[in-house]
């Protein structure tokens, strides 16, 4: 009994260096939404376009949609940005855009560039609705239910291994959701 | 004689600089006490941009905007808590540069306490035992002191 004392600080080793080692897995800079499960936040955008919609909390009501922040000065919003299009024609799914910290004639010229999959656009020039969703970085995208409540959010650009493995899946689970 | 003077000076306005923070003059409000109050307030929270700088410090776009934020509150008059639990609400308690005591955060807390009792535990076994050994001299049996005697005597001989 005496001799197995000798393992407990190779015993407490491993713990902590077990402990800390999961810690390094974990992705710092993304953080989890205080707004899981919840109702969207109270927010009311002017649209981003001339003539074009605007975005608010009553339009997340009724229907499973996206909500993409984005900006025209964000590098990897340009480098997501084509899944969009990609999900609407193959989806009947409607992406709402927050335009966050931008300048109007700068993004509307982005979205003239690499054109606009969004159904809705609110204009957020002055991280307004942006603190209400606690939005601290672009692009972050959320996934609503047919309620308006947040259901999954990811911080960073979306890719095909996101959206295939995390994103559609979900939203396939909460169209089924009355 | 001057240059000392000079890089004096020079040193003071740095000091003074960095004791401004990345406030920008069009930002501050204009009663004193309350703009101190924000300034100790915005030491507190975190830039969720540069995450280990404080809003007060960071000079980060949101960081700016989360300046302006917590100024505004103040002049509507909410209490330091209330604009605390504000930001809580929409960023998270990352949000805080000081955890709070939650279930969450007992390991951060109560982690050092724990490692220093079972070190100290841990010393105080170990000393005693070895006093022990100190003040009683005959630690050894008779056996084990002729088996040393043979050993140090094998060594010599070889030697």
């Amino acid at each position: 009994m005496k001799r197995a004392l000798f393992l407990i600080p190779l015993l407490l080793f491993l713990g902590l260096a077990g402990y800390l080692g999961f810690g390094l897995t974990r992705d710092a800079r993304v953080l989890p939404s205080t707004l899981l499960d919840k109702p969207a936040p109270d927010f009311d955008l002017p649209p981003l376009l001339p003539g074009g919609a605007g975005l608010k909390t009553a339009d997340l009501v009724g229907q499973v949609s996206l909500v993409n922040v984005f900006a025209s000065w964000c590098v990897p919003c340009r480098a997501e940005h084509a899944i969009w299009a990609k999900v609407t024609k193959q989806e009947n799914l409607p992406i709402y855009g927050i335009n966050w910290k931008d300048k109007q004639a700068q993004a509307q010229a982005w979205l003239a560039e690499l054109g606009n999959p969004y159904a809705r656009i609110g204009f957020d020039p002055d991280n307004k609705a942006g603190v209400e969703w606690g939005v601290y970085g672009v692009p972050e995208t959320y996934v609503i239910d047919r309620k308006g409540s947040i259901r999954f959010k990811h911080v960073g650009p979306v890719f095909e291994d996101t959206l295939d493995g995390t994103i559609m899946p979900l939203i396939r689970k909460l169209r089924e959701e009355k | 004689m001057r240059r000392p003077v000079f890089a004096l000076a020079g040193l003071l306005a740095l000091l003074i600089a960095a004791a401004a923070g990345a406030v920008q003059p069009d930002e501050m409000l204009q009663d004193p006490t309350l703009e101190s109050r924000a300034r100790d307030l915005s030491a507190e929270i975190r830039c969720l941009v540069c995450q280990n700088q404080s809003i007060d410090d960071s000079d980060a776009s949101l960081a700016r905007d989360l300046r302006l934020l917590v100024r505004e509150q103040i002049k509507q008059g909410r209490s330091d808590s209330e604009i605390r639990d504000y930001l809580v609400d929409r960023y998270g308690t990352f949000v805080l540069l000081d955890p709070p005591f939650r279930a969450s955060t007992l390991v951060l807390w109560l982690g050092p306490l724990f490692v220093l009792l079972v070190g100290g535990a841990g010393l105080i076994v170990y000393l005693r035992g070895r006093s022990r050994i100190a003040a009683d001299g005959s630690a050894l049996s008779e056996d084990e002191m002729a088996r040393i005697e043979r050993l140090i005597g094998d060594g010599d001989r070889r030697a």
